[in-house]
């Protein structure tokens, strides 16, 4: 389903019977009104695209060209001297992108590793204080992230994690959300595979190892998918933690490109285009799995 | 919490397994490794953080001065140190809750309702609403801020060509620069909760709509009658929500605004964060956010008690 599929969806509605529903019969204010719900939804996908589309464009724009003709998507003449300009500045980008990448990826394996084995616990196994434990986790869902900011600088201050990759990827990692999105998971997983291997002898590990986490490989990928997504758009914490100019993030990075860059718009772009490639590509690759994760926590709630 | 029978019955016979006391270990280790990680960096820093709140906490001093609750007690004496710049950015946070909430839950519900007809590259268009949320606030701050940039930006020189010459402040004052704050938010982040409010209307019973379509009801009818009563805790949860998320907007106002004009569009958050971490007073920057966080709770207590009214009636 591709940009076909939008641009003939219209027509379609009319021509073939499969868009209008099997039980009414097809009458020209039902089709009429389907065309109209195609335009506003076209409008609306617009609104949403073309600004994405002109930051891209911009992006390959000369620094003139940016300046004197912002009314005009189009670059003329076509140049990656932003982009060129930007590896080569006094701004280390490509530094920045593999900083922001090491902590994506390494926060997101701590979250895996210490979610799904808490989250074995809380939901498969009993414990003295396990309503405790789990009501503590849900009670911190609601605590606005504000009240841990100067506290948890001065315990990464005290750890010596200031301006450190260990500032930007551990702390993070203790969130609540993992614990609890896998724990509900677990929770409806079904138990009898579990009681077999039980009765033949098997222990928690094993069970946890090779059942549990096997058949929790969607809920594991989303989680992976989302928590990587949270650390790398990640933007108040790293500002203040990470101090000199090689440590730095992409998105504490933007926002210094644009106190050096403030006028040159085509290199503020460039840079605002590098820090999106991978978040797009992840979502081009996963929607499914972030769209439906996200379309569930309500019905939680 | 097992609250599945499955899982009441895999514990208890798991129980059977071995000593008790072996099993509770059991648990603790499989737990230790996340425990640590939330007793350091989320536990413990809520609670020491109220301790700092009692002091006079500069970290390039050797000695933070216990006082009480005056951090507390200077927010509430008008004319002191912090209580008007605080304030102040209660109020922008106020303003940027009360314009933006609206917007953040009609948008998406209106949006939501038309994808819930049986239509052709559905998903497409959902995948397309939801995208600008998967961008980071950074991402979004500077790309925008080059749109709605008053001399250069986009915007304006796309409404020059129109005719319409008048250079709008987007960014600079007020109230151009709430408009964009808001408008820009309202782009980023109707998406996700239109995901949201479309999962809750899959759930509500199709045999509903074909009973108000016997009793002679119209498409706005049963919208009023049958939708959104079915989506009822979907809202609540996607107001709540939002309300909490708007409270607490940092990144737009820092890289779009940057609080201007004067501190006008400068939030609670990046006040905060700038006493505390920037200015150095951490004990008063402490106490600020626990005001906030009792605001929040409050509001979000009259909120759900509104709700649950609502849908007891």
């Amino acid at each position: 389903m591709t940009t076909s599929t939008l641009s003939t969806a219209a027509p379609a509605a009319s021509a073939t019977p499969v868009a209008v529903s099997g039980r009414r019969r097809r009458n020209p204010r039902r089709t009429w009104s389907k065309v109209g719900l195609y335009a506003i939804l076209t409008v609306g996908a617009l609104i949403i695209l073309l600004p994405l589309v002109w930051i891209v464009l911009t992006s390959f724009k000369t620094d003139s060209d940016a300046i004197n003709n912002p009314a005009s998507p189009l670059p003329n003449p076509f140049s990656i001297d932003a982009y060129q300009t930007l590896i080569n500045s006094n701004e280390p980008i490509l530094r920045w992108f593999l900083n922001s990448l090491a902590a994506g990826v390494l926060q997101t394996l701590i979250i895996l590793v210490t979610a799904s084995m808490g989250a074995y616990a809380l939901a498969r196994l009993d414990f003295p204080g396990k309503k405790i434990v789990f009501g503590a986790i849900v009670l911190t869902l609601f605590v606005p992230p504000v009240i841990f900011l100067i506290p948890n600088y001065l315990i990464v201050q005290n750890l010596g994690w200031l301006d450190t990759l260990w500032a930007i990827t551990i702390p993070g990692a203790a969130g609540a959300f993992g614990i609890f999105f896998l724990r509900q998971f677990f929770v409806n997983l079904p138990g009898e595979i579990e009681e077999a291997a039980r009765l033949d002898g098997a222990g928690d590990i094993r069970i946890f190892l090779q059942i549990i986490l096997p058949l929790s490989r969607p809920a594991l990928a989303t989680l992976a998918v989302l928590s990587f997504l949270a650390n790398w758009n990640d933007f108040l914490w790293p500002i203040y933690v990470l101090l000199s100019p090689d440590h730095e993030t992409l998105q504490p990075g933007l926002a210094v490109l644009q106190g050096a860059y403030s006028t040159h718009f085509a290199i503020v772009m460039a840079g605002a285009v590098i820090a999106s490639v991978p978040v797009m590509i992840l979502f081009t690759l996963a929607q499914r799995h972030i769209v439906e994760s996200v379309a569930a926590s309500g019905l939680k709630g | 919490m097992a609250d599945t029978p499955i899982a009441r019955t895999a514990s208890r016979s798991s129980r059977s397994g071995g000593p008790r006391g072996r099993r509770a270990l059991t648990a603790y280790l499989f737990l230790a490794p996340f425990l640590i990680l939330f007793l350091v960096f989320v536990v413990a820093p809520a609670l020491w953080g109220i301790w700092i709140s009692l002091h006079s906490w500069n970290p390039l001093l050797p000695i933070h001065r216990f006082i009480g609750l005056d951090n507390y007690i200077q927010l509430f004496t008008p004319g002191s140190l912090t209580s008007g710049d605080f304030w102040l950015s209660m109020g922008a946070t106020a303003i940027f809750t009360v314009l933006s909430v609206p917007f953040l839950v009609v948008i998406p519900l209106f949006v939501a309702v038309l994808l819930n007809q049986k239509l052709r590259g559905g998903t497409v268009f959902r995948a397309i609403f939801f995208a600008p949320y998967v961008l980071g606030v950074a991402v979004i701050g500077v790309v925008w801020r080059y749109l709605l940039d008053p001399q250069n930006g986009v915007i304006n020189n796309l409404l020059d060509g129109v005719g319409i010459t008048q250079n709008f402040p987007w960014t600079v004052d007020v109230p151009w620069a709430w408009i964009s704050l808001v408008g820009v938010t309202v782009w980023w982040i109707s998406g996700f909760n239109m995901v949201i409010i479309l999962a809750g209307l899959k759930g509500i019973n199709a045999e509903l709509y074909e009973a108000a379509a016997i009793d002679g009801a119209g498409a706005i009818r049963k919208f009023w009658s049958v939708t959104l009563p079915g989506l009822r805790p979907v809202m609540a949860f996607v107001t709540t929500t939002t309300i909490l998320s708007s409270a607490n907007m940092f990144g737009q106002s820092y890289l779009l605004t940057k609080g201007a004009p004067g501190h006008a569009t400068r939030t609670a958050i990046m006040y905060i964060a700038d006493e505390g971490l920037s200015q150095n007073q951490m004990g008063a920057a402490s106490a600020m956010s626990y005001v906030l966080f009792a605001v929040l709770a409050i509001i979000s207590i009259i909120n759900f008690r509104l709700q649950s009214r609502t849908s007891g009636e």
